[in-house]
């Protein structure tokens, strides 16, 4: 049971993404992702509080959130057109030039730790204009100077079709911008309670930083007022466990 | 045109080892008893293809020795945690990875729909995948007024596209609902077996309701009745996962004797009831 004055973790994550993710049309999120999932529904209900009806919401996972009918192919095909604007991809490791390795850990033909594999991600990183990276667990094993498999390349050589990309980081100790021109990240801020010192520590990977690093921004009374008592109870149809843990709110029965 | 097998059993039979076999992914509808059919049949050398990924389908099917090419985007147990076969046998290099990204499955079987030797996909370009995959190619986009290089991938055309549906008609047309992946699976290959969880009386092309969700007969060559045939997964809208027996699998298969115990305790025992 959560103290209503506590902010917990993957509610200041997930504020952080749904200011991310702004004002767009269409937000998608694959699998195995409730917060980005709140996120996206917390983004959705600030639209509507603006009265407009965006950024209409599909989760992947969600019978409910999903409107898709000409099968698997149709995000990919409505990503390829500019149809999705913001989608999230994790990696097995990250590195500093904002690729990402959702295949193995070691020679690719003899591997020391195999992946599940690269899912859509070496076409969705291509065209998905908001890329957002999201791994919990900020450490030099996940966050490396150089991945050991290109599942998605950060950036692209000139002439290569690229409309989307990554623009950002999210751990569990801080935000980072990614910088397309710079090929590298830059620490944007540090979340409340963490330190610049200790994310250097825990990160493989060399990165820019300003002379002062903000503290992440929690989220408002309003906001969190907004996901404890609107979206938490949608978010609790796609994913119960997370949302009784997180909100201490049980799902409708279906 | 269709025949009706008696048993899923006798539905497989036509899958040779060697063959190139279809399947799709989790939520679509997965032929879980036709898979152990093939099992207990010991089928060899698989080229497996999985639209565009696979969980417990692949991982049984390795674990029991039946893939010799796995070609896919990625096999998980999901919130089950990873499969275990699967990753076991990539790290002991028993079967051969092809590593692919799910549109790129998508668009080799779109080819093979279309009878074209091959379809452009963006993306890709300066991934590994790529780099692993010498018999994708990158052209210039021919229509293109600046450099546009673009990644051809070579149409797949599966031998047997092998599906799960809840429902088939006495002409073999068979109700899909919103699975189209079953569509361009068995568009793809060169002939489908479809196991059902039951046969209707009536016709489902001539409801126009259920119509523009029906895999015409035409492209199906065998059907058996299998009720709960993606056991111990879902079919969506019909039933959910088995959790319970998800847990047991992802504990067993953790180890080789722990899998060997599962082949024999669920898959190389035959069910004593017929289907």
């Amino acid at each position: 049971m959560t103290a209503p004055n506590m902010i917990r973790d993957e509610e200041l994550l997930a504020s952080t993404i749904a200011d991310l993710i702004g004002d767009v049309r269409h937000v998608a999120v694959g699998n195995a992702s409730p917060i980005p999932a709140t996120a996206a529904l917390l983004a959705r209900e600030r639209g509507r509080q603006r009265g407009v009806a965006r950024p209409y919401v599909s989760l992947l996972q969600s019978r409910k959130h999903n409107f898709f009918t000409d099968g698997g192919r149709e995000l990919f095909d409505c990503a390829g057109q500019g149809r999705i604007d913001v989608f999230f991809l994790s990696g097995g490791q990250i590195d500093g030039q904002g690729n990402i390795n959702l295949v193995a850990i070691g020679d690719y033909d003899a591997p020391k730790v195999r992946f599940p594999g690269s899912y859509g991600s070496a076409h969705l990183y291509y065209v998905v204009p908001k890329m957002i990276l999201f791994r919990t667990e900020h450490s030099r094993r996940t966050l490396v100077e150089k991945v050991d498999f290109i599942s998605a390349p950060g950036v692209s050589a000139d002439g290569v079709h690229r409309t989307g990309g990554p623009i950002a980081l999210i751990t569990n100790r801080c935000f980072f911008r990614f910088d397309p021109a710079r090929k590298r990240f830059r620490l944007e801020s540090v979340h409340p309670g963490h330190t610049v010192e200790e994310v250097r520590e825990h990160t493989g990977f060399d990165f820019d930083q300003p002379d002062t690093v903000a503290v992440t921004t929690p989220p408002s009374p309003e906001t969190l007022a907004l996901m404890r008592n609107t979206v938490a109870p949608q978010v609790a149809e796609v994913y119960p466990q997370f949302a009784a843990e997180i909100f201490n709110i049980t799902a409708h029965p279906a | 045109m269709t025949q009706f097998a008696a048993s899923v059993d006798d539905a497989v039979a036509d899958i040779a080892d060697g063959m190139l076999l279809a399947v799709p992914r989790e939520v679509s509808g997965v032929p879980m008893e036709a898979t152990r059919a093939l099992i207990r049949r010991g089928v060899r050398r698989l080229h497996l293809v999985a639209l565009p990924t696979s969980s417990l389908q692949a991982d049984l099917l390795i674990g029991a020795g039946g893939v010799g090419t796995l070609e896919t985007s990625a096999v998980s147990l999901g919130e089950f945690g990873a499969a275990p076969r699967f990753t076991q046998a990539v790290l002991n290099r028993s079967i051969v990875m092809k590593d692919a990204t799910c549109p790129a499955i998508h668009a080799a079987l779109q080819a093979a729909e279309k009878g074209v030797p091959f379809m452009p996909m963006r993306g890709l370009i300066g991934s590994d995948i790529l780099a692993t995959r010498p018999e994708w190619q990158v052209i210039a986009n021919p229509y293109a007024d600046n450099h546009d290089p673009i990644v051809l991938l070579p149409a797949i055309v599966p031998d047997v596209a092998l599906l799960h549906a809840p429902l088939a008609d006495r002409d073999g047309n068979v109700w899909i609902g919103r699975q189209r992946d079953l569509i361009t699976l068995s568009h793809a290959a060169r002939s489908t077996i479809v196991t059902v969880e039951r046969v209707v009386d009536d016709n489902l092309l001539a409801d126009p309701l259920r119509a523009p969700g029906v895999l015409p007969g035409f492209y199906v060559d065998s059907i058996a009745v299998a009720e709960n045939g993606c056991w111990p997964l879902g079919l969506p809208d019909h039933y959910d996962t088995d959790a319970a027996h998800m847990k047991e699998y992802a504990r067993l298969a953790a180890s080789h004797d722990g899998f060997e115990a599962y082949l024999a305790r669920y898959v190389l025992t035959p069910r004593a009831k017929a289907s």
